[in-house]
């Protein structure tokens, strides 16, 4: 895999994130019985960020979560690579909340189906919301996000890769090319 | 489940911040064959388990369709319900075996017994046995896997692996910590896996017994040897207070309950002269006034009933692990 080419950089997931931000207050027309959770691991971080532009807009924190959905999965083993469980901290109720989910790449659409089933063992939300940083499509479950960061068309044999500060010491999303046809891309 | 999706998810987990470790056996059979690394993801996926427990909904369905059977040649309640509640909090389905009412009376070898389980298409047999050496002997004829949960004086690794957890939750680390094991050493497996996963993750271990209940060779496990339970107490971060087992063969070796009580039971006299304030476990079932008196068993150093709510995170994790392992075997086969 090489990179083939970056899509956002610092500022423009800033300014991304801010904007979803906004639309998130406007959507829900304040703060009020809202709360975030985002999925691990960087959906955790990129919640976090959003919830810290909601205070900046609205001056009022907002409840944020952290769901990890490797338990909800529909497969056990992986074809490569087993992952690991992490904490789910959810320490606020659910119950009656708009609740946004947030996750960095919306892709398949299964990763976001694991999450609602996990949620859906917390309570019962008012409504569940999505927000991706990135939406690239091929979508295999009819699921949609509800606020993107960007769109961006790509190819099956190509990745999405987020970083971001926290987990990889840089704000960027690439895409990822596999050159090597005859091999199994990873 | 597509190829693409995995394409995304790996480049998303080279990245990640922890670099993850793999579990890769289809099996726990004990302590004593596995790295520091595996003992560390145990103990770091159990902590992920817990918070499960607190849930008003207590189940995930990780194991969904899953069959676990309970496979007991010995009584046990705690264990055996243990594992049963940590098998259905992962939704998976529990079978229980026990030997007195199976065909094991009617002279079916245990590996028989292993291979009609495995007709049955379960997934995991979770095993007590009163053989040294009856999980590794089952693992090998079967292909499901198999959940040592204690075999004859060999191992009994889930019980080790839930109080270090609990040791790791209440003091913030296992390196460097002095635990002292206390009780029939000879005859007990819960000590020897606990001596395996306390020292392998940087643990000073010291065990204290009477003369005759400490097995010959013991030193050579890495651990200081004594017969003074003061002494064990000393300078001890923690003290794990085995039961004397007077089932077995303790009666005999050890008449004299109330002596055995006088000369190492675990009195808060003791623990007061102690320098620490040690943290005092028990696998249970507890014999009061022979192990420990009953102000120490539901004193303030007591952690003997965290040990039993950690015990269904740990034996989760290892459920989920060894499902999780073998399931990739069985993929990597049919490839």
């Amino acid at each position: 895999m090489e990179e083939k080419a970056k899509i956002l950089d610092k500022d423009a997931i800033s300014r991304a994130l801010t904007r979803i931000a906004h639309e998130i207050v406007e959507k829900n027309k304040g703060t009020e019985n809202l709360c975030l959770v985002g999925i691990r691991s960087r959906g955790v971080y990129l919640a976090q960020r959003l919830s810290f532009c909601i205070k900046n807009i609205e001056g009022k924190n907002v409840p944020t979560g952290a769901l990890d959905i490797t338990l909800y999965r529909d497969d056990l083993a992986l074809a490569s690579g087993l992952p690991i469980v992490r904490k789910t901290e959810i320490d606020f109720d659910i119950n009656d909340k708009n609740l946004v989910l947030v996750d960095d790449v919306l892709y398949t659409g299964r990763t976001i189906r694991a999450a609602l089933d996990a949620l859906i063992d917390f309570g019962r939300p008012k409504s569940i919301q999505l927000a991706v940083l990135v939406d690239r499509g091929h979508r295999e479950l009819p699921v949609r996000a509800d606020y993107a960061g960007k769109n961006i068309p790509t190819s099956k044999d190509e990745a999405v890769e987020v970083r971001l500060q926290e987990t990889e010491g840089i704000d960027e999303v690439v895409i990822m090319k596999n050159n090597d046809k005859t091999q199994n891309p990873k | 489940m597509s190829l693409e999706f995995w394409i995304s998810f790996v480049i998303r987990i080279w990245t990640f911040d922890i670099k993850p470790m793999n579990w890769i056996r289809k099996d726990l059979l004990g302590l004593e064959e596995l790295s520091k690394e595996e003992l560390e993801l145990i103990l770091s996926t159990a902590e992920s388990f817990k918070e499960i427990s607190s849930r008003e909904i207590k189940k995930v369905p990780a194991l969904r369709g899953k069959t676990v059977v309970n496979l007991f040649y010995e009584p046990s309640t705690r264990t055996r319900v243990s594992f049963e509640v940590a098998a259905k909090r992962l939704s998976a389905d529990v079978i229980n075996i026990a030997a007195e009412t199976s065909s094991v009376k009617k002279g079916e070898t245990l590996i028989d017994t292993g291979r009609n389980i495995e007709a049955l298409k379960a997934d995991i047999i979770v095993m007590r046995h009163n053989c040294s050496g009856a999980a590794a002997m089952l693992s090998r004829n079967v292909n499901l896997s198999v959940v040592n949960a204690g075999d004859g004086w060999h191992e009994h690794p889930t019980q080790a692996l839930l109080d270090i957890f609990t040791l790791k939750e209440k003091l913030g680390r296992i390196e460097g910590l002095n635990v002292s094991i206390v009780g029939d050493i000879a005859h007990s497996r819960v000590a020897r896996s606990n001596i395996w996963g306390l020292t392998k993750l940087g643990a000073n271990v010291t065990v204290c017994a009477p003369k005759m209940l400490i097995p010959p060779g013991i030193e050579g496990m890495n651990v200081v040897v004594t017969n003074n339970i003061d002494f064990a107490l000393k300078d001890a971060d923690a003290v794990n207070v085995l039961r004397m087992q007077f089932e077995r063969d303790g009666q005999a070796a050890f008449p004299k309950q109330l002596e055995y009580f006088k000369e190492f039971g675990i009195t808060e006299e003791r623990l007061e002269q102690a320098e620490k304030d040690i943290i005092v476990m028990h696998p249970g079932p507890i014999n009061r006034g022979i192990e420990m008196s009953s102000a120490v068993a539901d004193g303030a150093h007591s952690v003997i009933l965290e040990q039993v709510t950690n015990g269904i995170a740990v034996r989760m994790a290892v459920l989920f692990l060894v499902a999780q392992a073998n399931e990739k075997i069985k993929n990597e086969n049919t490839d």
